[in-house]
């Protein structure tokens, strides 16, 4: 008997062991997207509120509305977004993803070309009201310019310029700069005395692109060139780049503490009055969790070096923002597109976008008077004006890496006291560009 | 467990009833048997995604291909040749982080040692609060990494960190507050955490290995006039060398592909004076999505620490036998 009992548990170990490979392997055939499981969805969105949970309590009574209109039950899961890339990824080699899904704006390209996504072709942008209802700046940032959007744009932000009212005053600023000349001058006349003028994020890479993107497009640089190659070592490039850094190690009005800044440390320090001024997108729902009423900080476009923003060398923002997919082998296709459809609404779009402080992608959600807040008409203004989208590249990844990780290691140079001149500049981005692999 | 008596039981009776003729296949066969379901575990948990990994580095596997991996296109030797292309960025990269790697291994393992068996020796005689001090010994192996990692990132923070508050602020060691996290300290930022975070393991196996040797060795030493170093050196450390061969060999292993401490102490890009190996190869997989170089590197590294372990295996293996003779 007891042989038996063993004989038996081997023989089941052993199938679970084989059913588990099975599951493994193997379901990355197919893919076009079936209704096999019309009756739910699993539904990943990233980290959008202060934390996970303030997520799940903004979203959570949305997807109960949700199901109440179509009875379909929506699975949520909150992914922090430090793990969302690498649970993609995960989920695009298994085969084994949710059916719907939240990404940052700058993988659009990067994750069409695994193939993993629904293309957005007007079939199914007639599904959800036509592409015309989104603004095009976002749809810019959607995917690779010659092919169907790999996904749909659900907050859009860009970036702008922060001040601390209080610091201002006590330096004698009475307005904030248009010009980066300006903000200089400003910024010598704020940063004394333990406080700082501007503040940076040194250690985050992302942060770095997205300041460098900007600042490259007011010097003329691209970073890629038309045909998708990598082009870091121009001379608009290595201006940008240095300017940027520059700040703290030139003109001095980035502390050189903030070279170490990865997790949002520079918004504390200006919530403390330490920092007067930040570079960035849709910051007043932090600024309130950090204790600041809306009336001590002011908000401005970013600077560009002819003081009116615009497009191409005025340019000053990238297209900063979420976009919503489709993975290409749902188990429930019409239920995904329908709950696209409910979360891009005119009436879900201004719910969502009030709750999480970001601009409507949607055209006529943008009228709501919720959005006319001083803030957000910069953000919009910047929006439909004079951003740009990151360049959408397949490789814009290990972009984000490559020139992030020399930006670091130039601040780095910076804080520690050592010049930063254009060779040293120059020689970061040339081993930049050269780590790009040869796709 | 029960089904493993079995066949002992039956070897001793061989003539219970007409089942005479299995016997000895059964004998042989059962423990195989019995073996297999494990075997084929070990094959799938391990083998498989070695052999996997190892197909991968001959493929051109990017972005394009990862939905359907199957069908990258062969590149043959091309990542391996990328990789230790020391002349190139990609090769000079992985050569710069493998040299940083072997040095981080050999000071801290040789640290955690040090630490440990020091630690371990002075904790043999019975004292008032030896308890306590094992206990306040262990805790940086009991605590999570993670939590434990995340808190020493917060005191290497330049402006608010509490060591520098330390070092510069109360002792005045140094003219400015250096910074830990970036630049060319961030070395000693990881060495401490690594070593803060080994050698408590290195404590617990000494104490261990330390309750085996019997105490009328010391006791005929100091009768014969040796002294507490010369006890040390002829007693102590001889007696423990089978324990310090397995423990160096897993401290070396677990230093050199540590992932978590570098990973959760700088981030996805760890600044070059503390790229190790592991998170370099992390990078190139998982961060610029060349999942075929990333496994290349892998593989690589595989032999490499398969042939130090294969050596140091031998080398302490021969010393065993002739120690022996």
């Amino acid at each position: 008997m007891r042989r038996f009992r063993a004989a038996a548990v081997g023989a089941a170990t052993l199938s679970l062991a084989l059913t588990a490979s099975a599951c493994g392997g193997g379901s990355t055939t197919g893919g076009g997207g079936s209704n096999d499981s019309p009756k739910t969805l699993t539904y990943w969105a990233s980290n959008q509120g202060p934390n996970v949970e303030a997520d799940k309590k903004i979203l959570r009574p949305e997807l109960d509305k949700f199901e109440k209109k179509t009875g379909i039950k929506v699975k949520l899961e909150v992914v922090p977004w430090s793990e969302l890339l690498n649970r993609i990824l995960t989920a695009t080699t298994s085969g084994q993803g949710p059916d719907v899904l939240n990404i940052g704006n700058t993988w659009s390209a990067s994750l069409q070309a695994s193939g993993a996504l629904l293309p957005w072709d007007e079939k199914n942008f007639a599904k959800i009201g036509g592409k015309d209802r989104f603004v095009e700046s976002a749809l810019g940032s959607a995917g690779a310019a010659d092919k169907d959007p790999a996904a749909v744009p659900l907050y859009s932000m860009a970036y702008a310029l922060y001040y601390n009212k209080k610091m201002f005053k006590e330096a004698g600023v009475d307005k904030p700069p248009a010009t980066w000349d300006e903000l200089v001058e400003d910024g010598k006349k704020i940063s004394k005395g333990g406080k700082w003028a501007l503040g940076a994020e040194g250690a985050n890479l992302s942060n770095n692109i997205h300041q460098i993107f900007a600042l490259g497009k007011q010097h003329g640089a691209d970073f890629f060139t038309e045909d998708g190659k990598a082009d870091f070592t121009s001379d608009g490039a290595v201006a940008a780049v240095k300017q940027y850094v520059d700040m703290m190690g030139k003109d001095k009005i980035i502390a050189p503490g903030n070279a170490e800044y990865a997790q949002n440390q520079s918004l504390s320090d200006f919530a403390k009055d330490k920092t007067a001024m930040v570079l960035w997108q849709a910051a007043a729902t932090t600024f309130k969790s950090q204790g600041m009423s809306d009336d001590e900080w002011g908000v401005a476009p970013v600077p560009v070096a002819s003081g009116a923003p615009g497009q191409g060398k005025a340019t000053n923002s990238m297209v900063a923002g979420i976009n919503m997919a489709v993975f290409k082998n749902t188990k429930n296709i019409d239920g995904s597109l329908k709950f696209v459809k409910f979360m891009t609404s005119d009436a879900e779009q201004k719910i969502l976008c009030e709750s999480y402080g970001s601009v409507p992608p949607v055209k006529a959600a943008q009228d709501d008077p919720a959005f006319d807040r001083p803030e957000l008409k910069v953000l919009r203004d910047t929006l439909a004006k004079s951003a740009a989208p990151l360049p959408q590249v397949a490789n814009e990844s290990q972009f984000e890496t490559a020139v992030g990780t020399a930006v670091k290691n130039l601040f780095a140079n910076a804080a520690a006291g050592r010049e930063v001149t254009t060779a040293s500049v120059k020689a970061e981005l040339v081993k930049a560009q050269q780590q790009m692999s040869k796709q | 467990m029960q089904g493993g008596k079995e066949p002992s039981g039956a070897a001793r009776e061989p003539g219970r009833g007409p089942r005479r003729r299995p016997g000895r296949l059964r004998r042989i066969g059962l423990p195989y048997l019995l073996l297999l379901p494990a075997l084929l575990l070990e094959l799938l948990v391990h083998l498989l995604p070695i052999v996997v990994g190892i197909s991968m580095s001959f493929k051109e596997l990017t972005q394009f291909f990862i939905r359907d991996w199957g069908a990258a296109p062969w590149s043959g030797l091309d990542n391996y040749k990328v990789s230790v292309d020391f002349d190139a960025p990609v090769g000079e990269a992985l050569l710069h982080s493998f040299l940083v790697t072997c040095a981080f291994t050999v000071l801290s393992v040789g640290l955690c040692w040090l630490i440990g068996t020091t630690a371990a020796i002075y904790l043999q005689e019975a004292f008032k609060g030896r308890g306590f001090l094992r206990a306040l010994f262990l805790i940086p192996y009991a605590l999570p990494v993670y939590a434990a990692v995340i808190t020493w990132g917060f005191m290497f923070q330049r402006d608010n960190g509490l060591i520098n508050h330390v070092l510069h602020d109360q002792l005045g060691l140094t003219d400015s507050a250096p910074f830990w996290l970036i630049g060319d300290n961030s070395f000693f930022a990881l060495l401490t955490v690594s070593v803060w975070k080994g050698w408590p393991f290195a404590f617990l196996i000494m104490m261990a290995g330390l309750q085996n040797i019997p105490r009328e060795m010391y006791e005929a030493a100091a009768l014969d006039g040796a002294g507490v170093w010369q006890q040390i050196r002829r007693i102590t450390l001889p007696s423990l060398k089978s324990v310090n061969q397995v423990l160096v060999l897993v401290l070396f292993l677990w230093t050199f592909n540590d992932f978590n401490t570098p990973y959760v102490l700088f981030g996805r890009s760890a600044p070059e004076a503390a790229d190790l190996v592991s998170i370099h190869i992390y990078q190139s997989s998982f961060v610029t999505w060349n999942f075929g170089t990333g496994s290349a590197m892998s593989v690589l590294l595989l032999l490499f620490l398969l042939a130090v372990t294969g050596g140091y295996l031998w080398v302490t293996s021969r010393e065993r036998k002739s120690a022996h003779v």
